[in-house]
C-alpha cells in the first residue's frame, strides 16, 4: 500500500484536476486506537517526537497525568486523561490519544486558499506541505477536532501526518509502532474497521460495556484514525471528542453556494455595466440646459 | 454644509479640497490591494494574483496592516464627510427617480446637493461593510490566538469577511464605473479637485447655487 502515498486525490486551493484521482488500486489506510487497552504511558507521545524530530516543548501540570492541555505545533501526539464518574458514583480514567483524524472530507482542506498547501493522498492521509502553506490559519477554522496548530516561529500551521514517511516506505507509523499494549494498530480501513467492530462486540457481550462501539464518524466522511470506545454514546467524556463532528457550517456555505452566488454577482455585475454603458453610454451635462423639454434630454 | 468648495479665479469650481482627495486615494488605493489579495485567497482561479502582488504567503502578511490603513482612511473620511453624507428629505425624491438617473434622464432627477443619494449610501456602505471587515478581520489576523471554547468567533468570521467585502465589491464596481465611464469630469474632480460649472450645475445643482451663492430662489 506504499505506492498510495504519492498519489494525490485532493489538494487544497487548487484550480483544475489533481493528479492521482482513480489511477490506481486505492487502499485507504486506517489507524485503530483501541481507548479500552490503552494505559497512558505515552510511549506515543515520545515515539513520535522522536520519529519527527520536533522540538521540545514544556509540559505544563494540571492536576492531571496529561502532558499539555491540548497538542501543540510541536506536539502532534497528546494521550487525553479524563476523570470520568460513572453512573453508579465509581470513577474511571479515561486516555485517548488524541491526533489528527485524517478525514475523509477534511475541513482543513476545505478552508484552505492556498494551492498544494494541503493534500490528501489517495491511501487517505492527509498532508500540510509547509512550503506552500500561507500561514493564514483558515485550516485552523475548518476543522472539527481542534488539530491544526500555528508555529510563531515558522509563521505556517502543523500537525500529525499519520508519519506518511514511514507509510510511504512500508513502514507504520511511528506510535503504533512503539505502543506496548498492543491498543494501537495499521492497516487498511477496511481491515481495522473488522478488528475495531469485532473488539466493540468483545466488549459489549463480554466485559460488559454495554454502550461500547466504533468512533469513525460521518459528519466529516468517516475518518482514518478510529477508535474504540467503553461508551461510544458519549465521546466528549473521552477528552472533547465531538459526538457528530462536521465542517462548520459557515465554512461550507463560503466554499460552496456563497462562492457561485459571489462569482456569478460579481460577473454578472461587470456585464451589467457594460451593456448599460452599450445602452445608455456617459452622461451629458447638456440636459439641465433645457429643463423643461426632458425628452429631448437624450435619444437611445 | 461644511465643505470648503468655491469658485476659482478660472470660472471653475474647487468641488474637493487636498485633504479630500489624499483621503480618498488613501482609501482607494489600499482599497484596490485588499480586493485583489482578498480576490486571490477567495478563488483558487485568482490565486495568481497573489503571486503577481509578490507571494501569498507576503499577501497574507500584508493584507491586514493594508487593513488598518483602509479602516483608518475610512474613519477620516467619516470625520470629514459623515455631516455632509446624512439623509435628507430630498433623498427620497432621488431614489423614487433612480430609473430616469440610469436611463441618463437627468433632467427627470431632482436636484441634488453636495451628494446625491447614491453617493450617500456608497459613502454609508463601504463605512459599516468596513466596520465589519475589520472586526472579521482582526480575528482572521489571528486565528491561533482563539482559544478552542471561542471558536464560534472565528466560525462566525470566515463568512463575515467575505459576505462585506462582496458588498463593497458591488458598491466598488458601480462607483468606479460612475466615477470612470459615466460622469466626465468626476476623475478630475478627484484628481485636481475642480469641476467645471455646467458640471456642476447638471450633477450637483443645489451644491452649485450654493457655491455662487445663488440662495434666492430662481424665476
Amino acid at each position: 500500500m506504499s505506492q498510495e502515498t504519492f498519489e494525490i486525490r485532493a489538494i487544497s486551493g487548487h484550480a483544475g484536476s489533481v493528479p492521482g484521482a482513480g489511477v490506481r488500486r486505492e487502499f485507504e489506510v486506517c489507524k485503530l486506537i483501541d481507548t479500552t487497552t490503552c494505559i497512558g504511558c505515552k510511549a506515543c507521545e515520545v515515539a513520535c517526537l522522536e520519529w519527527n524530530g520536533l522540538t521540545f516543548s514544556e509540559t505544563s501540570f494540571d492536576n492531571s497525568y496529561q502532558t499539555m492541555p491540548e497538542t501543540a505545533w510541536n506536539y502532534w501526539n497528546l494521550i487525553k486523561f479524563n476523570e470520568h464518574e460513572r453512573e453508579d458514583g465509581s470513577v474511571t480514567l479515561l486516555m485517548r490519544k488524541d491526533q489528527c483524524m485524517h478525514c475523509e472530507e477534511p475541513g482543513c482542506l476545505k478552508a484552505c486558499p492556498a494551492d498544494g498547501a494541503i493534500v490528501q493522498y489517495v491511501n487517505g492521509i492527509v498532508d500540510f506541505q509547509q512550503a506552500n502553506c500561507i500561514g493564514c490559519g483558515y485550516c485552523i477554522t475548518g476543522c472539527p477536532f481542534n488539530i491544526p496548530k500555528f508555529s510563531p516561529t515558522a509563521r505556517k500551521v502543523f500537525k500529525c501526518t499519520l508519519c506518511n514517511d514511514r507509510v510511504t516506505q512500508g513502514l507504520e507509523p511511528a506510535c503504533i509502532k512503539s505502543c506496548p499494549t498492543g491498543c494501537l494498530h495499521f492497516g487498511t480501513k477496511p481491515e481495522m474497521k473488522e478488528l475495531a467492530e469485532n473488539r466493540a462486540a468483545q466488549l459489549r457481550e463480554v466485559s460488559g460495556f454495554a454502550n461500547a462501539g466504533v468512533y469513525d464518524p460521518s459528519g466529516v466522511g468517516g475518518t482514518h484514525v478510529i477508535y474504540v470506545l467503553h461508551d461510544a454514546s458519549n465521546p466528549e467524556a473521552y477528552g472533547g471528542l465531538p459526538k457528530d463532528p462536521h465542517i462548520p457550517w459557515t465554512v461550507r456555505l463560503w466554499k460552496s453556494p456563497l462562492k457561485w452566488i459571489g462569482n456569478l454577482a460579481m460577473a454578472g455585475g461587470l456585464i451589467g455595466l457594460a451593456v448599460h454603458y452599450l445602452r445608455f453610454g456617459p452622461k451629458t451635462e447638456e440636459p439641465e440646459e433645457h429643463p423643461k423639454e426632458p425628452s429631448q434630454s437624450k435619444q437611445p | 454644509m461644511n465643505d470648503q468648495a468655491r469658485l476659482l479665479p478660472n470660472g471653475r469650481i474647487l468641488r474637493y479640497v487636498f485633504i479630500e482627495r489624499l483621503m480618498h486615494w488613501t482609501a482607494a488605493i489600499s482599497y484596490v490591494y485588499l480586493l485583489l489579495t482578498g480576490l486571490a485567497f477567495w478563488s483558487p482561479w485568482l490565486f495568481w494574483i497573489a503571486t503577481v502582488l509578490g507571494g501569498a504567503t507576503i499577501s497574507r502578511e500584508i493584507h491586514p496592516w493594508i487593513g488598518l490603513l483602509f479602516v483608518a482612511a475610512t474613519i477620516w473620511m467619516y470625520q470629514v464627510w459623515a455631516d455632509q453624507m446624512k439623509e435628507t428629505a430630498l433623498d427620497d425624491q432621488w431614489w423614487h427617480a433612480l430609473p430616469h438617473y440610469i436611463k441618463n434622464e437627468d433632467a427627470l432627477v431632482p436636484k441634488v446637493g453636495r451628494f446625491n443619494a447614491g453617493q450617500k449610501s456608497l459613502f454609508w456602505g463601504f463605512f459599516w461593510c468596513g466596520l465589519l471587515l475589520l472586526v472579521s478581520g482582526l480575528v482572521l489576523w489571528f486565528p491561533q490566538e482563539i482559544p478552542w471554547s471561542w471558536r464560534y468567533l472565528r466560525i462566525g468570521a470566515v463568512i463575515v469577511h467575505p459576505v462585506a467585502a462582496l458588498l463593497t465589491i458591488a458598491l466598488f464596481m458601480i462607483h468606479l464605473y460612475m466615477g470612470l465611464a459615466i460622469e466626465g469630469g468626476a476623475l478630475h474632480s478627484i484628481v485636481q479637485g475642480d469641476v467645471s460649472q455646467s458640471w456642476a450645475r447638471a450633477f450637483h445643482r443645489l451644491w452649485y447655487e450654493r457655491v455662487l451663492g445663488e440662495s434666492a430662489p430662481k424665476q
